[in-house]
């Protein structure tokens, strides 16, 4: 089987969200990679040295700058001319345009695959993961979104595959990119950070959640999570939020502080290897998953924690 | 201009979904279904902008078995004009692709300016519904929306991205999905729910559009994931310091 990767990007750094499709599509067969952006040929060069590609296909437009769905599914689709499966990653950008490209080809998609079975088996999660379905597809061509966290990360040095210009219809006219508000961090992002503290209602508001979160992040050189209700709130950007319909993490550390656990929250750490809970409720549901809880009020326990460690 | 509000029927979040024994799905035998919430916070979505004046009628459409009804009469009594109920028997899924043909049809009828989904829906998560439905129309897409402004030819959609918020502008017709923080769905009121009874709910089927819902994809199997367990609590903070060093951590 030859696939294509979705290489995702910001025109000048690969993301390391790429790795894990790039080990889920060596499973199925060989891999091409898609570089698809603007003034992105630095991103081709380090596409090329990942471990295991056969070949990097880079489509250099100023209609794919900002990967407007509109403009590159049609491209993928193609591309697809000469591939039987696409893969993305279950970013914001993948669950955007992967179903736009599987209606152009008229395919149903399989979305954030757990493994692959076979040539067309997959599991994946469904309900917020509390069942994993086994899904086979009978359609020609696969298009398939891939849970970061199921997968290892393929080497990102080693490879030497070839780059190759390819051209698409470009700009389909439908729509325009106006602007965008990214928080810029020294913070390890949250889908590839090693220890993550998490707070949720508990912390009151903005203020407070700085207070006693981001010292005992500083502390850890942890990433920064928080439940829906935190942000619904406005303690922190909705970038932050780790669940069903946020992000999905499986960092060596979780620390829950003031959430209670409910399981879209759940559905978004449970895979953590180790999970530390601080709740001053002895019964709430996220003792039911943690390794580690101390039953506390977290503004006696949290500062204590972060001047001890 | 018309908003075109597909509903889906789904668990209702506060239940805890069960395998069945012989792996053949989820148990949904006598369990509380609901509007999936992102379809709750399309269909106010689409009342304030009615609201304000830019858009004249509002048709909730709902792919399901007859007992998707109730969802409709939902979205009805919150302050949807009309609605389309296209059945399925009972026990049948049908796949996004599928669904989004069946919009398509409708949208080819009934040419709303706007299509408003939910940006997945809880049950089988598949986020793909909308994009679909963008692709099959040729028309541009807002998925994820965290604001949404109607313009006279456009709308410019504020989204929910990985790294923050993006801003694009689409040309009218739109496909839009929403997201969490768009909006915080009103209750319908008793009389608005003994109004909703009288507006009018079609009942199409998929056959009527033409539409195959044959699936694409086979489930062979549904298991429970490996069950985390509980492990210890801790005395104090020492204690947890403790052990964080333990693991190497501090
Ligand atoms: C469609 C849908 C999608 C959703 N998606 C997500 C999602 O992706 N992610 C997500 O997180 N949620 C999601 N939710 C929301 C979820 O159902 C919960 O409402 C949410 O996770 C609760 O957040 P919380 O634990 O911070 O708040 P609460 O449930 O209010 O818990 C607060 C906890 O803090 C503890 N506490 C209070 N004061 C202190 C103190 N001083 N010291 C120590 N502990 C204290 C309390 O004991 C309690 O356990 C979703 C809901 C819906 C309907
Ligand atoms: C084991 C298993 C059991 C299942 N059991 C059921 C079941 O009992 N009942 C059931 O309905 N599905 C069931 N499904 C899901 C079903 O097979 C389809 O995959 C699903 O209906 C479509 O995916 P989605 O809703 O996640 O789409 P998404 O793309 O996540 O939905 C996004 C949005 O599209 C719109 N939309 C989607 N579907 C419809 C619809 N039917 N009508 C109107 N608007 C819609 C809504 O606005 C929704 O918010 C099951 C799946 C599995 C794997």
């Amino acid at each position: 089987m030859k696939t294509l990767v979705w290489v995702e990007h910001d025109n000048s750094e690969l993301k390391d969200a790429t790795l894990s499709v790039v080990t889920a599509a060596a499973k199925l067969g060989e891999v091409h990679l898609l570089v698809a952006g603007s003034g992105c040929s630095g991103v081709a060069d380090q596409a090329a040295k990942i471990a295991g590609v056969g070949k990097v296909h880079l489509a250099d437009d100023a209609a794919y700058e900002h990967a407007l769905a509109e403009n590159v599914a049609p491209l993928i689709a193609d591309l697809m001319g000469h591939h039987d499966a696409v893969l993305f990653p279950a970013t914001t950008t993948g669950k955007n345009i992967a179903p736009r490209v599987a209606a152009l080809l008229d395919v149903m998609q399989i979305s954030d695959i757990l493994s692959v079975e076979g040539g067309k088996v997959f599991t994946r999660p469904i309900y917020a993961g509390n069942a994993i379905a086994t899904v086979e597809s009978s359609d020609a061509k696969l298009v398939i979104t891939v849970r970061g966290t199921a997968f290892d990360k393929a080497e990102p040095a080693g490879g030497s595959a070839a780059v190759e210009a390819v051209s698409g219809p470009g700009d389909a006219g439908l729509s325009s990119f106006v602007g965008s508000e990214i928080a810029e961090s020294e913070r390890p992002e949250l889908t590839s950070a090693k220890i993550i503290v998490s707070g949720g209602r508990a912390l009151k508001d903005a203020e407070t959640f700085e207070q006693f979160i981001t010292p005992l992040a500083d502390k850890l050189g942890a990433g920064i999570g928080a439940s829906r209700a935190a942000v619904d709130a406005g303690y922190v950007p909705n970038d932050y939020q780790v669940g069903q319909t946020g992000k999905i993490v499986a960092p060596e550390v979780y620390i829950a502080i003031g959430i209670s656990g409910a399981i879209q929250h759940l559905a978004g750490m449970k895979d953590s290897k180790t999970i530390i809970a601080i709740n001053k409720d002895e019964d709430a549901p996220i003792f039911q998953v943690a390794d580690i809880g101390l039953v506390a009020d977290l503004y006696k326990a949290v500062p204590e924690l972060t001047e001890k460690l | 201009m018309k908003i075109l509000v597909p509903v889906k029927r789904v668990i209702d979040y506060n239940v805890k979904p069960r395998v069945k024994a012989d792996g053949s799905g989820i148990d949904l035998q006598n369990v509380k279904m609901s509007m999936n919430p992102f379809d709750e916070i399309a269909v106010e979505e689409a009342i304030r902008i009615k609201e304000a004046g830019k858009a004249e009628e509002i048709i909730a459409v709902s792919v399901g078995p007859a007992k998707a009804q109730e969802t409709l009469r939902t979205a009805l009594a919150m302050g949807a004009d009309r609605a389309i109920l296209v059945e399925v028997e009972d026990g049948v899924d049908v796949e996004p692709l599928a669904v989004a043909k069946i919009l398509k049809a409708i949208a080819d009828e009934e040419s709303p300016g706007i299509v408003m989904l939910g940006k997945q829906s809880i049950s089988d998560d598949s986020n793909q519904t909308g994009q679909m439905l963008a692709a099959l129309m040729g028309r541009p897409q807002g998925t994820f929306a965290n604001t949404v402004e109607v313009e006279a030819d456009s709308v410019t959609v504020k989204r929910e991205i990985d790294g923050g918020l993006e801003t694009v502008k689409l040309t009218l017709p739109a496909i839009v999905t929403t997201d969490l923080r768009l909006n915080e769905p009103r209750y319908a009121s008793l009389p608005n729910i003994m109004k909703a009874k009288k507006k009018p709910l079609d009942t199409k089927t998929p056959a009527d559009f033409g539409v195959d819902i044959a699936p694409r994809l086979t489930t062979t199997n549904v298991s429970e994931p490996p069950v985390r367990q509980a492990g210890e609590k801790v005395a104090d903070v020492d204690a947890l310091v403790a052990k964080l060093k333990a693991m190497g951590v501090a």
